[in-house]
């Protein structure tokens, strides 16, 4: 059930967040102020949920294979790799070491 | 599905590897539909077969596949399903992981402020349009020179999109079960990775790295101390502390040079 209200309410918001968009006056997003921050937020939000879910283990700090998939990610974005590579990357480097016992 | 939102920009920052758009906003005044087609299908190709990712990593974090793939039809902005999806596995409250995944979705919005003008939708339309308005179809759409490729675009990608997006969810949804244990094949490691890409081209002058950077720190400083879910959103915050933290800064060095004419934000020109 509290997984249902969870999508519920991420639906109605992201919903919203879109239609609003839509909707609002476009003299707004000429304010500096809102658009920098609308360039910044996301900056954030992305890069606590990478931290976190890299080495996040519930309410404690983890360093396991997932960093070391996170880690292998990072290099084939610097080398430019297409999105799915870098995805695929990921997921193999860390199966791969979790398969060594790290 | 889900990237940047570089709203400052001309062109919206390209995804990761993902066949951008060519620069049409530039010169011609007409361009052909097929060139518009083929822009919108091959984003919509390949950002729509990482719904698989997502629905392998969703089922996988123990959310039922009906859950998963109503997530996918009524959410449908990669990012914040990725985000609610992994707060939840963590045990975070439902309220607390929907507001991160809602503050996700919320640069949408600022699309849809630059999308509204040149779609000149009828109002009408209006809420329809608005369920397909995300990074992707923004890319496109802002790409093309004139309101018709606009349009064209903006239908072509939103449909290609939402359509591989949910198959590919259910594919994933399906495939997890099959699977077995999902860390075993390292799945865990296909959300981080996502938000990792995303963040990637988005980190592209000071203010952003800056932000980055603090984010990370607030996040791993707060996540033993506060409820699942809450570290991330207060990570949020390092937006408008760059911000402040630099309008100072600026300040100061304006009066250093005692007329205070410099530029106010180094990074304002910079595109």
């Amino acid at each position: 059930m509290n997984t249902w209200i969870a999508i519920g309410a991420t639906a109605v918001g992201c919903y919203l967040a879109k239609y609003l968009g839509l909707l609002a006056p476009s003299g707004l997003l000429e304010l500096p102020l809102v658009k920098r921050l609308a360039t910044l937020l996301p900056v954030a939000l992305l890069a606590a949920l990478t931290a976190q879910q890299t080495f996040g283990d519930g309410s404690h700090l983890l360093l396991d294979a997932k960093a070391a998939g996170v880690a292998a990610a990072a290099v084939a974005l610097v080398l430019r790799a297409p999105f799915l590579l870098v995805i695929a990357v990921a997921v193999a480097v860390t199966a791969g070491v979790r398969a060594l016992g790290g | 599905m889900a990237e940047q939102t570089e709203i400052s920009r001309a062109e919206p920052a390209a995804p990761p590897g993902r066949p951008v758009p060519g620069p049409a906003g530039t010169g011609d005044p007409a361009r052909p539909d097929s060139a518009v087609i083929r822009d919108a299908l091959g984003v919509g190709v390949a950002v729509g077969l990482s719904g698989f990712a997502f629905g392998v990593t969703s089922v996988g974090a123990g959310i039922g596949l009906l859950q998963t793939c109503a997530l996918s039809l009524l959410v449908f902005t990669g990012a914040s399903q990725f985000a609610l999806v992994g707060a939840l596995a963590a045990g975070g409250s439902p309220l607390t992981a929907a507001a991160g995944a809602f503050f996700l979705g919320t640069r949408n919005a600022f699309y849809g402020l630059r999308l509204s003008a040149l779609l000149g939708h009828r109002p009408a339309v209006r809420p329809l349009a608005a369920h397909w308005i995300i990074d992707e179809t923004a890319a496109v759409t802002l790409a093309q020179p004139d309101r018709r490729s606009a349009r064209l675009g903006f239908t072509v990608t939103g449909l290609t999109l939402y359509l591989l997006w949910n198959l590919t969810t259910l594919a994933g949804a399906l495939g997890a079960g099959a699977l077995g244990d999902t860390g075993a094949w390292g799945l865990d490691a296909a959300g981080p990775a996502v938000f990792l890409a995303l963040l990637a081209p988005m980190l592209k002058s000071s203010a952003e790295r800056a932000t980055a950077g603090l984010a990370v720190l607030l996040a791993m400083v707060t996540l033993p101390l506060l409820p699942t879910g809450v570290p991330v959103l207060l990570s949020a915050l390092a937006a408008p502390a760059v911000l402040v933290a630099r309008g100072r800064r600026d300040r100061t060095r304006g009066r250093a040079h005692d007329n205070g004419a410099g530029p106010k934000d180094p990074e304002e020109n910079r595109t």
